[in-house]
């Protein structure tokens, strides 16, 4: 039986336990003349936690546990040696045996009944492969029984599984409707669950932070097996090489150097840019603008916030790196009388440039926010003995915000760092080393892309690398943000 | 605490007739490490009105509000001493601070209607306590409890106007009939008239004084000619303690207490 | 009256300025300057905002009309087979020759010498590739249609609908440009016998990823995004509630609910190609989903959008006043119903708010779903989210790498609807921002 329709008849048991439990609360009024300590809708609600979540937890265990189970129990029955004697590892065998299950199941009933656990697999394989299972020639004859001994397991365990959670919903329902009685804290007991499932709620942002973490340090962990951490974190070249498959042991060079100089020198090239025009239009719009100029100038700004980075990539790609180029062409035309551009069309400029007016809305918002929570009688203090508002931004606003506008502009290098859209189409994919900010250099999130895009093998340290790459980028932002955060707490209190 | 001593040995003076609702024996309460009340014991008789007195910062609002574990709603409060409510403590971890509620309402200082209309406002309370067996009589609940609460006249043709619209005065009345409609034992009241003008104040008090008849009351109020005017006992707080307590006739014409008397002639306030 | 002060302030300032020094002028200059360069750098934002907005828009707007070619077509049975021996066996209808079809029906049309060679491939060069589709779908439909000659709008290939719109510049020698004199000339001769027409591109908003610009669209990207905004919605928002209510309302505040705290502000600013590894890793590698599903992509945005909208759902409980939570608590309310019953009927436009700016930022995202292989070449609108799909964003990511012109009008013009999307989105979250905001 499928699990949504297992899942079906939980729900459908849950619903009808809650039902009757919500007659069984009205009932109970009746027959005892005083108010039940809980309404009837508490009674129906306790009684569909019973119902359902026993029962739904345990088909969740049962189904990451059955096959894993399974696994184990087929690893263990493997004949000795004959492993090794194939030329597999156990983990391909595994697949093998694992194919051939597949195939097993989708062979009509009689075509199936001809197989037994004595068939040659030769002769299984033709009749696999007539219904679309393609199964590797590595393939063995001690195979076939454990496949058939597999498949019987899981078709009992999953028959096992929808009899025991459906009795367990039953079960559930039938013990909390036995409970129903005045005195019983059904509102109580039914705000416990509500108040953990809140909790499981609140906790799956703890959950993803782990998954982040523990995925990439696992593979990354992989990676670093193959490749010394000396090689990644101080290594100047990086050339991959493909990882197609029979390149045979070569594995490329990966030095994190470039991609990292990279990605600093766009994201300094970027907050050149935005720190300056975002900065000023912060204070202008708290310090001078009047309301109409603030309601307009502050959404239009906004709008740039919004608007997808793929765009502002695109943009980069047809509008600004044409336009830095041809404007090169003729400033050189101009001075040397050959026409040739000197700044390329994908380059630290162009990337940098666009992504720094990316980010003037985060620069402007968030310093715009800090600045205004300045309190009002540092200013009124400043202006009252005679300065002006320039000089009171500069010598009173400004120091005070300090913290905050350094925490903004943390937060705002974390952003430029972690930036992908833009630079995968607007920085170029060559992993120079070089301080011409008109040549075209690369960032880890380049590299990240084209590392996992196209055929990923999970075995080769030109995929494995993206996930080093994934927490050396981690770690950086990490350190930004919190750092970042930390100052932001401490500033606000100061003037809470 | 020889003070609250006293006032225990002097309780049945004040009216004998009445049976006590709530007592309470020695409650303190901290917040974090501030002491806010220091061990209170003070008896609540039925069916009259206690008014609580005293200097901003005494403690009054405090200790109305451990009496029906509003208390509980504050993370860093902590409350130590014995409240019983016909003789059953209050503070006992098995018992449903919800059922509590529902027996000792309480109106705010400042009139909190639901963003609502004025008929799901009184409806809720009844509404949640299943105290209604249909729509009849949770349309009765409502009507009589807008009634009692002297609103019912000014209302009747807009109940499906947003509570939130009425005027501040009828806003109060309205948090009171809604607290009603639960039909609790015990109203506390916390500066109830506070942010009223003097008109819709003169309102609320006569209904404070007609719903005596069938509720206890307890009303915290800053103001002693309104403590004079609503209620039969006073107990004036002082820093925490309970300076004194007794028939409000008697403590406005004769304090015992000199904390009291300087209160009453307006030395310190 | 005012004058008088003002002159009287200005005169005794003069005489203060013979008494000291304090440097009005440039002091005041200074502030002159200083404003000025906080009005060039919102000008600056602002210039940026319209000359990106000009850019996309001037170069994209072609892109919603496509050039089509009113060409008689005979279905002839020499070329498709009978009706009868295509009822019997459909695959001989889908394998005939109908660009054959097309190329006859044009000389024809053009009276073109069928045995001048560069000429018929010059007229044959006119029309899209995509005729095979549209004219086989043509007789699938309908197999009466067989044996007539009928007038039919065929798709221009792009390099004629690229000259029409203006892409290329015809001035220039023959050989550098992709449309030949010849072909000019038939070009000419279809607009006046008004077989030339451009009409609005449905194409765009219909069809799937296709390597001829004239029949790729956004169709297939914008059903994969839209499966991906429903799990985002489905998952992101009564979880991201949850989360909300237990740590605004029920947390104690200890060194857990701080963690949580810390963690969930982080996780907003981790770059979003993270979430990507996330998903490759956890979802396709480990719980062996599989690759370009738009499930992958709608959890992997789930987990992007979550801190978003905690963020706001938070902001919109905290600005329910306490005043209503001890209303009803004081009528016996618990805790529980207080929060459902008062505190989040109140705080839900801010969450609605805070959750349509969460949706459109992930309708936006493009770099987590390259992880997770949404950058395939899907031509079929997929059935379910576990089918290959591909995503708005990413469907532009793709056309920005093609080289060819119309593919770069295709791509601006897919921007414009992604971007009319973003602004459906956003006026929605303002409008009920502004409809439903309660001040207290």
């Amino acid at each position: 039986m499928s699990t949504s329709i297992i899942i079906l008849i939980v729900l459908l048991v849950g619903a009808v336990g809650g039902y009757a439990a919500y007659q069984r609360g009205r009932q109970l009024r009746i027959e005892r003349g005083m108010r039940p300590h809980s309404r009837p809708i508490y009674h129906a609600s306790y009684v569909l936690s019973w119902a359902w979540v026993p029962s739904l937890l345990l088909l969740g265990t049962w189904l990451i546990a059955s096959p894993i189970l399974n696994e184990i129990q087929i690893r263990n029955a493997f004949p000795e040696d004959a492993v090794a004697e194939a030329g597999l590892t156990d983990d391909l065998a595994y697949g093998i045996v694992e194919s051939i299950g597949v195939g097993l199941r989708s062979l009509p009933e009689d075509e199936r009944d001809q197989i037994d656990e004595d068939t040659p697999i030769e002769d299984a394989l033709p009749l696999f492969r007539q219904y679309g299972v393609a199964i590797a020639s590595a393939s063995q004859d001690w195979m076939l029984p454990l496949a058939i001994e597999s498949n019987i397991w899981s078709t009992v365990s999953r028959w096992a599984m929808t009899i025991v959670v459906v009795l367990f919903a039953a079960g559930g329902a039938f013990y909390g409707y036995r409970n129903i009685r005045t005195r019983l804290r059904a509102r109580n007991k039914v705000e416990k669950v509500v108040n953990v499932t809140l909790i499981v709620a609140s906790s799956i942002a703890i959950m993803t932070t782990v998954g982040i973490v523990f995925s990439m340090l696992f593979e990354s962990a992989d990676f670093f097996s193959r490749v010394s951490a000396w090689e990644f974190f101080f290594g100047t070249t990086w050339e991959p090489r493909f990882s197609a498959a029979g390149s045979g042991g070569e594995t490329g060079q990966f030095g994190l150097i470039p991609l990292l100089a990279g990605t600093l020198y766009i994201g300094a090239v970027a907050m050149a840019v935005a720190v300056p025009i975002g900065l000023f239009a912060a204070i202008y719009m708290a310090e001078y603008a009047d309301n109409r100029t603030r309601s307009v100038a502050k959404p239009l700004l906004e709008v740039l916030a919004g608007i997808p980075t793929i765009v502002y990539g695109f943009f980069a790609l047809v509008t600004v790196g044409p336009f830095f180029r041809d404007l090169s062409a003729q400033i050189s035309g101009l001075l040397t009388g050959n026409y040739s551009a000197f700044i390329q069309a994908q380059s630290v400029l162009t990337a940098g440039c666009v992504m720094g007016i990316m980010l003037i809305p985060f620069v402007s918002s968030l310093s715009d926010d800090i600045i205004t929570s300045v309190p009002r009688s540092l200013r009124d203090g400043s202006l009252g003995l005679g300065a002006t508002r320039s000089e009171t931004v500069k010598r009173v606003i400004l120091p005070a915000a300090l913290p905050g506008i350094v925490s903004a502009l943390l937060l705002t290098a974390s952003r430029a760092i972690g930036e992908t859209m833009i630079v995968v189409l607007a920085a170029g994919v060559a992993a120079n080393l070089t301080i011409n900010p008109f040549e075209a250099m690369t960032t880890i999130t380049v590299k990240i892309v084209q590392q996992l895009t196209g055929d990923l093998e999970f075995t080769s340290p030109q995929t494995l690398v993206a996930f080093a790459l994934g927490i050396t980028l981690f770690v950086i932002t990490l350190c930004l943000n919190v750092y970042a955060l930390y100052i932001v707490r401490k500033y606000k209190e100061q003037y809470e | 605490m020889d003070m609250s001593r006293a006032t225990f040995e002097k309780g049945p003076a004040v009216s004998q007739d009445k049976t006590i609702k709530m007592a309470s024996k020695d409650v303190t309460v901290h917040y974090g490490q501030k002491q806010a009340l220091n061990g209170i014991s003070l008896d609540i008789k039925e069916r009259q009105v206690t008014a609580l007195i005293g200097p901003s910062g005494c403690g009054k609002s405090t200790y109305l509000r451990c009496l029906n574990r509003m208390n509980d709603t504050i993370d860093t409060a902590k409350v130590d001493g014995k409240i019983l409510l016909d003789g059953e403590n209050i503070y006992d971890p098995d018992l449903d601070v919800v059922e509590l509620r529902a027996r000792v309402g309480m109106v705010f200082q400042k009139p909190n209607p639901f963003p609502k209309s004025i008929w799901e406002n009184v409806a809720y309370g009844p509404k949640i306590h299943g105290l209604a067996k249909n729509k009849d009589q949770l349309e009765e609940i409502v009507h009589t409890s807008l009634k009692r609460a002297g609103l019912y006249k000014e209302v009747k043709d807009r109940l499906d106007e947003p509570g939130t619209g009425l005027s501040g005065g009828q806003q109060q009345r309205l948090c009171i009939a809604r607290a009603i409609a639960v039909s609790p034992e015990v109203i506390l009241m916390d500066e109830p008239c506070s942010a009223l003008d003097p008109i819709a104040t003169a309102t609320v008090e006569e209904l404070i004084d007609e719903l005596k008849q069938n509720f206890t009351i307890v009303i915290v109020t800053h103001s002693m000619q309104q403590a004079a005017r609503v209620s039969q006992v006073t107990a004036m707080f002082h820093l925490g303690d309970l300076a004194e307590v007794g028939a409000t006739e008697k403590m406005f014409s004769n304090p015992d207490d000199k904390r009291t008397q300087d209160y009453i002639t307006g030395r310190f306030g | 009256m005012t004058d008088a002060t003002a002159n009287d302030i200005s005169d005794r300032s003069e005489a203060t300025r013979g008494r000291r020094d304090i440097g009005i002028k440039r002091r005041y200059a200074a502030e002159r300057r200083f404003k000025a360069y906080g009005m060039i750098a919102i000008g600056l934002g602002i210039a940026f905002l319209f000359i990106l907005l000009w850019s996309v828009v001037s170069k994209g707007y072609t892109a919603f009309w496509q050039t089509e070619i009113r060409v008689p077509i005979t279905f002839s049975e020499e070329v498709i087979g009978t009706a009868e021996e295509g009822a019997a066996n459909q695959s001989k209808l889908m394998m005939a020759n109908y660009p054959q079809l097309a190329r006859d029906g044009l000389i024809q049309l053009l009276e073109i010498d069928p045995e001048n060679s560069e000429a018929v491939s010059a007229a044959n060069g006119l029309v899209s590739q995509g005729v095979r589709m549209e004219l086989r779908d043509m007789v699938l439909n309908d197999l009466q249609v067989i044996g007539t000659t009928e007038d039919v709008w065929l798709y221009a290939s792009s390099d004629l609908d690229s000259a029409l719109k203006g892409s290329y510049d015809l001035s220039v020698e023959e050989s550098r440009r992709p449309i030949s004199d010849l072909q000019l000339e038939f070009i000419e001769r279809l607009e006046e016998m008004g077989a030339l027409e451009q009409n609005f591109n449905w194409g765009l908003f219909t069809f799937g990823a296709s390597s001829r610009a004239e029949t790729a669209g956004v169709g297939v990207a914008i059903i994969g995004s839209a499966y991906m905004m429903l799990i985002v919605l489905a998952l992101a928002l009564p979880i991201g509630v949850a989360a909300s209510i237990y740590l605004e309302e029920f947390a104690p505040k200890n060194r857990f609910t701080d963690l949580i705290e810390v963690n969930i502000n982080n996780l907003a600013a981790v770059p979003s190609i993270v979430f990507g590894i996330l998903g490759l890793a956890v979802f396709i590698n480990w719980f062996g989903l599989p690759r370009s599903a738009a499930l992958v992509g709608g959890l992997v945005l789930t987990l992007m959008t979550l801190p978003t909208i905690i963020i706001a759902t938070r902001a919109a409980l905290r600005a329910v006043p306490p005043s209503i939570r001890w209303a009803a608590l004081g009528l016996g309310a618990s805790k529980t119903q207080t929060v459902f019953q008062h505190v989040l009927p109140l705080a839900a436009p801010g969450i609605l708010t805070g959750t349509i700016i969460g949706l459109a930022q992930a309708l936006g995202e493009t770099a987590p779903l390259l992880l997770i292989g949404m950058v395939a070449f899907v031509a079929d609108y997929p059935e379910t989210p576990l089918d290959a799909a591909t995503a708005l964003p990413v469907q532009i990511y793709m056309w920005a790498n093609e080289a060819e012109r119309a593919f770069q009008e295709r791509t601006s013009g897919a921007i414009m609807i992604l971007l009319g999307f973003l602004a459906l989105m956003n006026l929605t979250a303002i409008f009920l921002r502004r409809r439903f905001e309660r001040r207290w």
